[in-house]
């Protein structure tokens, strides 16, 4: 009964972990300027992989597959923010412009915001 | 000699640090090889022994590099962001979904902490949370690219600032 | 269960082809780095599904080193791109080296 449980939690956690995988990478073609695209490319890289370890690990329990599992889920959110940085400050360095949104009335540059 | 010893002095006093990394590397090693022969466990300690020796050459063993540092809140710390992250992927999935809702932005934000350790946590969390990506980390503020309205105002309502103060300890009030 | 994981791995293969599309497409040579970075990423999770699906637990250790090695190849390639110079000790976060 509780195996059936896990069993399910654990398909739900990997078709899940899929399908956000699919729409980051939809984001990844559709969305307009490469600022907005390292958004999309945020979501393929940290949902989907915690969706995906988390639905193996409920198939594989407490063991060393496990623990490896874990490392490499850790490894993967330790580095993605270091290298998607990289490539924006690159960008940015390198004169590449972030195109705004102007259809709002606030401000959305250059104002500090003070409410910390 | 004067500088043989004033080396051995720094070797000492940076120990501390280095017991730390040489157990911590050596338990993961344990974990991760799962062969047990001589052979091979001597070929773990040389390498135990070669990132040790690179670390100190490369000069960055010190206070900020224990790991004890954080580690009665830090995975509390990772529940809650972890949580974030969900939120935020959710949001961010809606947009690309429809992508004519997609109001991109530039703003900074303060970043309210004293060490580097902190300030480098809250930039790092910034960007692990899709809708928000950390552009350029000057002293005590931080240019941060947001998706949508939704996003920003979630950045700069200061949650995460103030969860990375509780972690760092200088502030306890919060949980 | 097998099933379950083919079908995501199949969902993985299509994430990364419409990585390889905004790799060709460009059109900043930063797009195409960003792209191979998915790329990379979407690769590990493909080694680790094959290792459930096979049952061969020594796969994981591939997945374990990519994970490492996908890291150190975009941060290279970054630096290769900007610089132009892998020797180069030149902080280039700082933009200290710019194409003259």
């Amino acid at each position: 009964m509780i195996e059936t449980v896990i069993d399910i939690v654990s398909w739900i956690c990997l078709l899940l972990g899929g399908a956000f995988g699919i729409i980051g990478g939809l984001g990844l073609v559709r969305l307009p300027d490469f600022f907005t695209r390292l958004h999309a490319a945020g979501v393929a890289e940290t949902l989907c992989p915690l969706l995906i370890v988390l639905g193996l690990v409920l198939q594989s329990g407490l063991s060393l597959l496990t623990l490896k599992l874990v490392l490499i889920l850790l490894f993967l959110l330790f580095t993605a923010p270091t290298a998607t940085h990289a490539v924006a400050r690159a960008a940015m360095l390198d004169g590449v412009e972030p195109s705004l949104g102007n259809d709002e009335s606030e401000p959305t540059s250059g104002e500090p915001s003070s409410n910390t | 000699m004067s500088k043989w010893k004033e080396r051995i002095g720094k070797i000492l006093r940076s120990m501390r640090y280095i017991l730390s990394l040489t157990i911590v590397l050596a338990a993961l090693w344990l974990a991760v090889s799962g062969v047990y022969k001589p052979l091979i466990m001597l070929l773990g300690v040389g390498s135990v022994a070669l990132v040790v020796w690179l670390a100190t050459r490369m000069k960055v063993v010190g206070v900020e590099h224990n790991p004890a540092l954080y580690a009665g809140r830090l995975p509390l710390y990772w529940g809650w962001l972890a949580w974030q992250i969900v939120l935020a992927n959710l949001n961010v999935a809606r947009l690309i979904l429809n992508p004519a809702q997609v109001r991109p932005r530039v703003f900074k934000v303060k970043v309210p902490h004293d060490t580097a350790v902190a300030g480098a946590a809250y930039a790092n969390s910034v960007t692990l949370t899709p809708g928000t990506v950390s552009l350029q980390m000057t002293a005590g503020e931080l240019t941060v690219h947001a998706l949508d309205r939704r996003s920003a105002e979630e950045l700069k309502s200061g949650a995460m600032a103030r969860r990375i103060a509780w972690l760092e300890g200088s502030d306890t009030e919060h949980p | 269960m097998t099933l379950v994981m083919v079908v995501t791995t199949m969902a993985i293969f299509a994430t990364m082809a419409l990585a390889l599309v905004r790799a060709l497409k460009g059109p900043t040579i930063y797009d195409r780095i960003n792209a191979v970075n998915v790329f990379g990423t979407k690769t590990v999770l493909i080694i680790a599904l094959i290792t459930y699906i096979t049952g061969h637990a020594d796969l994981i250790d591939v997945a374990l080193v990519y994970a490492l090695i996908n890291f150190i190849a975009v941060v290279t390639v970054l630096k290769l791109a900007k610089t132009r110079d892998l020797a180069s000790s030149a902080d280039v976060a700082d933009g200290a080296v710019e194409h003259d």
